[in-house]
């Protein structure tokens, strides 16, 4: 019941600091997702359509997706120096891989009737995209992005090891301090924001497949 | 990468630590999730409950997790351990129940025909059908657990985490470099490791 005391004494005082690494936090967040969204997704139908590079592309992108988040986040440092603008760009990198691969499959598996069909009823190669791929594709893709998202909420706390700031400062200060409430401000938010995006984007992946 | 090579005594030291946790993890982990995993291939209502739940705690970030267990267990391996089980169960679980759902019933069925007795078809079909997707679950455990256990080298559990927060916190490029590079190389040499093995196991089609 301390704790609890503790954290409720910490809001009275300190709601605007949380309200604050909370934005950091949620920024980094989506920052790094639209950027890799906006890297990724033209990339990824661009090499669904070439096998050949495909093959190369997502070899070289699953070894990326093999190496900790934390020794890309590490690697940013001595490269582009503390803030929130290097802790922005590795999480880009990380969250990259599951967009890209589930783009490229997605458009892969488009049936190439539907293309057909498109093309056959006079359909512009850009409206076959927009209008009959992607839609298509959409399910699929979502899903990338959802695993994405999951894994740059959880690798956004360890941005503040490179002063990226938001919610793991309180992590990884209640660990220096041994403080349980601390602890637990970050990690409760943090926790809630992760299957809060699991949730909403499964609620939207499944809403997309029902087409 | 010349701090690299002039400490590798200590790198390798590291290096065996965060291995050692790696595999102890993951076998405390198969403990688990193999019981688990027949289970829910079994009963759907069993699945439903322990995909959801095992989902949740995969969701959470691990260091949040870290966080909320550390009042607990204390800053020490045994925390880092049970973060560790906890993360791989679900992708352990998942890849449990589909190779158990992987195997054709017809296969079995003309098992059966042919006459072998119980055993010889939990040995003969339903084992070599499924080890290769359960080998392919242990793998991306492996790798989970191994980037996951950089994140455990700051509750105390040591590891080649460990350089990577002394490098960050001395502002030390040296350390960095050697840390993140050994533990990529360690990430990437495991993952090629289980697919060569999944090649190898993995059944003789076409």
């Amino acid at each position: 019941m301390k704790v609890i005391q503790q954290i409720i004494e910490y809001f009275e005082l300190n709601t605007p600091v949380f309200l604050k690494n909370l934005e950091t936090h949620i920024e980094l967040t989506l920052v790094s997702m639209v950027t890799a969204i906006v890297l990724c997704v033209p990339l990824g139908v661009w090499i669904s359509r070439k096998a050949r590079v495909a093959a190369v592309v997502i070899n070289l992108v699953n070894i990326i997706r093999v190496i900790p988040s934390l020794a890309i986040l590490a690697l940013a440092m001595p490269i582009l120096g503390v803030g929130f603008l290097p802790a922005a760009v590795a999480l880009t990198i990380l969250a990259c891989p599951p967009i890209l691969i589930n783009t490229c499959v997605a458009f892969r598996e488009v049936s190439p009737a539907a293309r057909e069909a498109a093309l056959g009823m006079g359909m512009t190669p850009l409206q076959t995209i927009l209008k009959v791929e992607f839609p298509l594709a959409l399910p699929v893709m979502l899903a990338g992005i959802r695993t994405a998202s999951v894994e740059i909420i959880a690798s956004a706390t360890l941005a503040v090891l490179i002063g990226g700031g938001g919610l793991g400062n309180y992590i990884i200060n209640g660990i220096s301090m041994m403080s349980e409430s601390f602890l637990l401000i970050g990690a409760i938010p943090v926790a809630l924001l992760a299957i809060g995006s699991e949730v909403l984007l499964g609620a939207l992946q499944k809403k997309a497949s029902y087409q | 990468m010349k701090y690299l090579f002039d400490n590798l005594d200590m790198v390798m030291e590291h290096f065996w630590e965060h291995l050692s946790l790696t595999f102890s993890s993951l076998g405390i982990a198969l403990c688990f999730a193999v019981p688990i995993g027949i289970l829910a291939a079994k009963y759907r209502r069993f699945n439903s409950v322990a995909t959801g739940v095992l989902g949740v705690i995969y969701t959470i970030p691990s260091l949040a997790l870290y966080a909320a267990l550390i009042p607990y267990t204390g800053l020490n391996v045994t925390t880092a351990t049970i973060g560790l089980v906890a993360y791989a169960q679900m992708i352990l679980v998942r890849n449990v129940v589909a190779a158990i759902h992987s195997i054709d019933p017809m296969t079995v069925e003309a098992a059966k025909g042919m006459g072998m007795s119980k055993w010889q078809i939990i040995a003969k079909i339903e084992l070599p059908l499924a080890v290769p997707v359960v080998l392919a679950g242990i793998r991306i455990a492996t790798v989970s657990i191994i980037s996951i256990g950089t994140v455990a080298a700051w509750i105390g559990a040591g590891g080649l985490g460990r350089l990577i927060y002394q490098g960050l916190n001395h502002d030390h490029t040296g350390k960095l470099v050697a840390g993140t590079v050994s533990i990529a190389v360690l990430a990437i040499a495991a993952d090629l490791l289980f697919r060569a093995a999944e090649r190898l196991i993995g059944p003789k089609t076409g």
